[in-house]
């Protein structure tokens, strides 16, 4: 079955995203939660189990404390108050841990390690799964159960100072607060001046009983110079001071009679040896918790410290305080806090918190009744009952405590299986879904290499042989084996496995198709091998695999037509860079430290790249102006066809312009990526687009939007049609005005103190013109290859969609990004002028180049391999209230900006270039999948192996993440490929039609 | 004709080989408190200054340099004259480049511009030293196939080996494994020096074995 290599590749794509969603839906363990919508209440608190008797003492219990301080200290490391150093940190802590009457514990964080998922798991209980924080992109706000949510219910008064984290999580929950950003890290006194400013007057009043403080100085130091450094130790005084003067100040305010107060010191994270944290090393996950209060026990010397999980204290505290405990909880009480307690009432917490347990376990286990926290907990609860029966029956022996000490140790049991049950079901991998998506897409990645030479031809067409495959014995014994695997894995399977839910015909459907990809595979390389064995004997005495790689490079430099043309051909310097690079990159993704700098290496690659570039074209100005190599005339093919009639100023300018473009294209790299600082290492070095940001900086920040609006204007008007040239500068306007609007800009006549506003209508403004322009250019595109076979036609529908495109990214970049957008467009103007049109580069450097390009711009955005940096802001834009499909659609186009513009000028690019040959766009769509997936697919073998690596959940995850959503933009933007490539055989002409349908659906889609 | 060429280079280079390595343990062993990452840039411009004395040294009794035409004392002072101008724009370039790459502008300035002037000094003070101060000697070097004697060769593989090395010295640059030599510019400018070591060894090597195949078209 032939079929054009845009087609092939295309469909490749397509199916590597659905192996890729199978192999996520694996690879991210599905959250624990609870399956109901509502939030605990008090009144569906079960009542205290009696055996026999009618369950008549539903009882509340009472809270333990009255008042509680939470004093969290960012980055707080266990050892910096039980370390040896502690007493030198924090004496007055320190004193308290050992004499005084207080709790003190070592409470591990789970990573990520990081403030805000960290404050979730405080305050909700669970722990926050990596695809919690994807998922919850959307809203700001803590939505689901916590115990600040239940504290306000319950009438609590909360009052809150610190980190603004708090307040975003958790809107109109605090009576009085005050946030403090951490934008700036290089401060470290002012954000916590500003949360100790209102201390004395707080402590002094008693409308409140939760106070919750929140100091980010120590973070910060952290991050500027480490744990060692000499601002640690003042900076821990300081804290100490502020325990000591909230601890004096509570102890004052107590008054006999009632409930005692709590004063919680923890910290949320810790931090490593270089002072960051993120991780999961011994350092960033210890935390030191300390519970002070009179109704503790008095110590008489320094223990060491037990070691509870960081989310016992969400329980610990909603017990503490009368309130239920958060529904999705998984901690379990810290038993040492309730030993003052009365017997009865310790057993009704540990039955509370128990109960609550088991009903989470019972919605996220299917075989919950197997699991030995449950029957722990049901026979617990049974000898509860029977405790509880007797002890109402007025029994006070010495039996009943004994007994009531026996149920209470079966509780503690239960809880702590039932807690690491709910927590071991976060952790893991589903295997076998994971190798299946693997498989798949190994498979795909294999047969689209092998497909290279007949996709690079000239023909740009692959022949796939699958009618034979289909027919042939191995496929049918292939089925019938990977089908027995199947059953046999998913009968012996003792946890839930995805593809094993699946549907039968739907995993039929897979199995054939897997063993269908396995035979024309092989049939694809016996047909191959001789052609490669016979050139590269050698190479093929190794083993498969690297013959398989002599053998990809050796077509890579084979099809390229420029240096097919002797019978020789040679690596010039540029084809040894892009290959070096681009398996390079893929390699390095191996290094977690690589990967959080990923930027760096494309900065790199990029800055190669325009020097390789740089010498090509000395080469051949020089060369060739001085003359007296006749003999380099047939290395350099570039014979001067331009007619000699030129006159000869204009071959001169071209001549300096085409020198200038690499040192200009190099200076606007090394200008861009000074304006958004991404990355791990370097991200807390000041950059350009921070200074542009700060409220001084306004007029200047005006000033270069503007200009960058025109400069945009002027380099995307030359392509389009009359009408498109108006609608792109009212456009522009639009733009500008909704920057003003949102208050990022400023209009000269107007005065900075007017309200700021959504800008809804001014961006709404924008999208009128932008679907205005994609519709005109649809429509010439349309008429271009329906109606007349028109080829300018085309081209200027092609520029149009793409300058539709252009409008619609520079109404959602933000204002200090827009020097980006202009210095792309100039690049491509300035490359598709002087360089890649005179140096007559074939469609696969151009391609490779396009990639590039686009990777790097991905990262000059301020995107990095994080999560966090992911602007979400951007869903808003134009719309009153979220609304889900437009704001993923949004924030996705901005965020893959670059590489989507980079790509769709690829599409413009080869297909406008009439002397070009007509498959360039074929080439083109098949180099850039292949570029697409081997980096992708690489990585997944890569994180199936690091599963285990201390930086899985931190680094690895997220790139994972941001690697599958790239690969799925890319198999949209192959689907554009498709309905641009020319084909001149009139045999694809129906065919036409029903791919302009798919390119208008798809079109329509951008536009909404 | 070509094996004595060939072992007047490969003595040439073996000079400055144990210049470099001169200058690398003499000062560990003289100077207290010297190392090679401690005292990055004293260890720099040591090994710069060697290589500079030893090559114009080595290559002017060798003879290689391009006769001058004129033997006037002014010409020759013009030709020094130049020389100089030409390493100190090399430099320049050198130090334009790396920043062009991610250097900081102007924090680090004074160690980039090391890094330049070690760069330099490993390349185009040899290119003076072989070619004189002649940009379009240099152009036609650097070509493809412009080669024409075993000495040009012998640049091209030099300086190719010493650019490569100062390239590849940055790919450790970004792990966070906080050693000593992943501070700007150690690893760049011990990658540039294994290079060029490299390039020392390799090209008389790679001349020998490939005497058969080299031809030389004369002017």
């Amino acid at each position: 079955m032939k079929v054009r290599s845009s087609v092939f590749a295309s469909f490749i794509l397509l199916f590597e995203v659905i192996g890729i969603a199978l192999f996520l839906r694996g690879f991210f363990p599905v959250p624990v939660k609870s399956s109901f919508s509502s939030k605990s209440k008090l009144s569906d608190l079960p009542a205290e189990p009696v055996s026999g008797s009618s369950p008549n003492s539903s009882r509340i219990p009472q809270p333990l404390f009255k008042r509680v301080v939470i004093m969290l200290v960012d980055a707080l490391r266990e050892d910096f108050v039980f370390g040896p150093s502690g007493r030198m940190y924090m004496p007055y802590t320190r004193h308290l841990v050992e004499r005084g009457s207080s709790h003190s514990f070592v409470a591990k964080a789970r990573p990520p390690t990081v403030t805000m998922p960290r404050i979730k798991a405080l305050t909700t209980g669970s722990i926050p799964g990596f695809i919690d924080v994807v998922m919850n992109l959307n809203s700001p706000a803590l939505l689901e159960d916590n115990l600040i949510w239940q504290a306000k219910t319950a009438g609590k008064r909360i009052v809150f100072y610190g980190d603004d984290t708090w307040v975003r999580l958790f809107p109109k929950h605090f009576m009085e607060y005050d946030g403090t950003t951490s934008f700036f890290v290089s401060d470290y006194t002012e954000v916590d001046n500003n949360v100790t400013r209102h201390l004395d007057s707080t402590l002094k009043r008693d409308d409140w009983d939760i106070l919750i403080l929140h100091y980010l100085g120590l973070d910060h130091i952290g991050h500027i110079s480490g744990p060692h450094s000499s601002l640690v130790q003042p900076k821990l005084l300081e804290m100490d001071d502020i325990l000591k003067k909230i601890h004096s100040a509570l102890i004052l305010k107590e008054a006999e009679g009632s409930l005692p107060y709590l004063l919680v010191l923890c910290g949320d994270h810790g931090m490593s040896e270089t002072g960051s944290h993120g991780g999961s090393s011994e350092p960033e996950v210890n935390t030191p918790l300390v519970l002070i209060s009179p109704a503790f026990k008095r110590k008489v010397g320094m223990e060491k410290p037990q070691v509870v999980e960081q989310v016992d204290l969400t329980s610990t505290l909603a017990l503490g305080l009368g309130l239920p405990i958060s529904q999705n909880n998984v901690g379990h009480v810290i038993p040492g806090i309730l030993e003052e307690s009365s017997l009865r009432d310790q057993l009704r917490f540990l039955h509370l918190n128990g109960h609550q347990l088991s009903c989470l376990l019972k919605d996220s286990v299917t075989d919950y009744e197997k699991e030995t926290g449950y029957e722990q907990f049901r026979v617990a609860e049974k000898a509860h009952g029977s405790w509880m029966k007797l002890y109402l029956e007025g029994n006070t022996s010495e039996v009943l405590t004994n007994m009531g000490k026996k149920v209470l140790k079966q509780y503690l049991e239960a809880l702590a299986a039932m807690s690491s049950a709910l927590s071991r079901q976060l952790g893991k991998y589903d295997m076998y879904s994971m190798v299946a998506g693997m498989i798949l897409v190994l498979q795909l990645l294999l047969v689209l290499l092998l497909a290279m030479p007949e996709a690079l031809s000239s023909a740009a067409a692959v022949d796939l042989p699958v009618f034979s495959a289909l027919l042939s014995l191995p496929f049918y014994l292939l089925c019938l084996l990977l089908a027995s695997v199947h059953v046999l894995v998913c009968t012996s399977a003792e946890s839930s496995c995805y593809f094993c839910s699946l549907s039968w015909g739907l995993v039929f459907v897979a199995v054939i198709f897997s063993s269908a990809l396995f035979c024309i595979m092989v049939s694809m390389a016996t047909r191959r091998l001789p052609l490669g064995a016979k050139i590269h004997g050698k190479t093929f005495d190794y083993s498969y695999q690297t013959g398989l790689l002599f053998y990809f490079m050796f077509y890579v430099l084979k099809t390229s037509p420029l240096r097919s043309t002797g019978s020789e051909w040679s690596l010039s310097e540029l084809d040894l860079l892009l290959l070096a690079g681009t398996v390079g990159h893929t390699l390095s993704l191996a290094a977690s430290s690589f990967v959080e700098e990923e930027h760096q290496t494309w900065y790199f690659l990029l800055s190669t790249l325009c020097l390789a570039v740089f010498q090509d074209v000395c080469r051949k100005y020089f060369r060739e102006q001085s003359g007296s190599g006749d003999g380099d005339e047939h290395l350099l093919p570039s014979k001067d066809c331009r007619p000699s009639a030129h006159p000869k100023a204009e071959i001169c300018s071209e001549k300096w312009l085409a020198l200038a473009t690499p040192p200009f294209i190099l200076l606007c790299c090394r200008l861009l990526r000074s304006l958004n600082q991404t990355g791990v290492q370097w991200a807390h070095i000041p950059d350009v687009g921070h200074w542009l940001n700060s409220s001084e900086h306004k007029t200047v920040l005006s000033l270069l939007a503007a200009f960058c609006l025109v400069l945009i204007y002027l380099l995307v008007q030359r392509r389009c049609s009359m009408v498109s040239k108006v609608a792109l500068a009212l456009g522009l306007l639009g733009v500008y005005s909704y920057r003003a609007a949102v208050g990022n800009v400023l209009f000269p006549w107007q005065h900075s103190d007017r309200t700021m506003s959504k800008g809804t209508v001014e961006a709404r403004f924008v999208y009128v013109f932008v679907l205005g322009i994609l519709f005109t250019g649809t429509k010439d595109l349309l008429r271009s290859q329906i109606i007349t076979v028109d080829a300018k036609l085309k081209s200027r529908g092609l520029w149009e969609i793409y300058s539709g495109l252009v409008l619609l990214v520079s109404l959602l970049f933000r204002a200090h990004n827009l020097p980006i957008l202009c210095c792309c467009l100039l690049i491509q103007m300035l490359m598709a002028q002087f360089i890649w049109k005179n140096l007559h580069y074939d469609a696969a450097q151009t391609t490779i180049m396009h990639y590039w390009f686009g990777q790097a711009f991905f990262y000059f955005q301020g995107n990095s391999n994080n999560i966090a940096t992911v602007d979400i802001s951007v869903g808003f834009v134009g719309l009153e209230s979220y609304i889900e499909a437009p704001a993923i659609f949004l924030t996705a186009l901005s965020t893959y900006a670059g590489p989507l513009l980079w790509a769709c000028h690829l599409v413009c690019y080869l297909s406008s270039d009439t002397d070009r040959s007509t498959v360039a766009v074929g080439h083109g769509c098949y180099c850039l999948a292949l570029l697409r997936s081997v980096p992708a697919v690489a990585y997944i073998v890569l994180v199936t192996s690091l599963r285990y690596h201390l930086f899985i959940w931190s680094v690895f995850s997220p790139k994972l993440l941001y690697e599958s959503m790239h690969l799925l933009l890319t198999a949209a933007m192959c689907l554009f490929f498709i309905t641009m490539e020319q084909s001149n055989s009139s045999s694809y002409t129906g065919e036409h039609g029903v791919f302009m349908s798919h390119s208008v659906n798809m079109m329509l889609e951008l536009g909404s | 004709m070509w094996d004595q060429e060939i072992r007047a280079m490969a003595s040439t280079h073996a000079i400055i080989a144990a210049s470099v390595f001169m200058a690398t343990v003499l000062p560990a062993v003289l100077v207290p408190g010297f190392s090679v990452y401690g005292t990055h840039l004293l260890w720099l411009y040591l090994v710069s200054g060697a290589v500079t004395a030893t090559s114009v040294a080595v290559f002017w009794l060798l003879g290689i340099t391009p006769p001058t035409k004129k033997h006037t004392l002014g010409y020759k002072l013009s030709r020094l004259f130049r020389s100089c101008l030409y390493f100190f724009l090399s430099c320049l370039f050198f130090h334009t480049v790396v920043v062009l790459y991610g250097a900081p502008l102007i924090e680090s300035a004074l160690e980039t511009f090391s890094l330049a002037v070690l760069l330099s000094s490993l390349t185009t003070l040899r290119c003076l030293c072989v070619l004189g101060p002649n940009v379009q000697a240099w152009i036609r070097v650097f070509s493809r196939h412009g080669a024409m004697s075993v000495w040009d060769t012998c640049l091209q593989i030099t300086v190719a080996c010493t650019v490569v090395g100062a390239w590849v010295g940055a790919f450790p640059i970004p792990l966070d494994w906080d050693r000593p030599w992943q501070v700007w510019p150690v690893s760049c400018s011990l990658g540039a020096m294994f290079g060029f070591l490299t390039g020392l060894v390799a090209a008389p090597a790679w001349i020998h074995y490939h005497r058969k195949q080299l031809t030389y078209k004369c002017k």
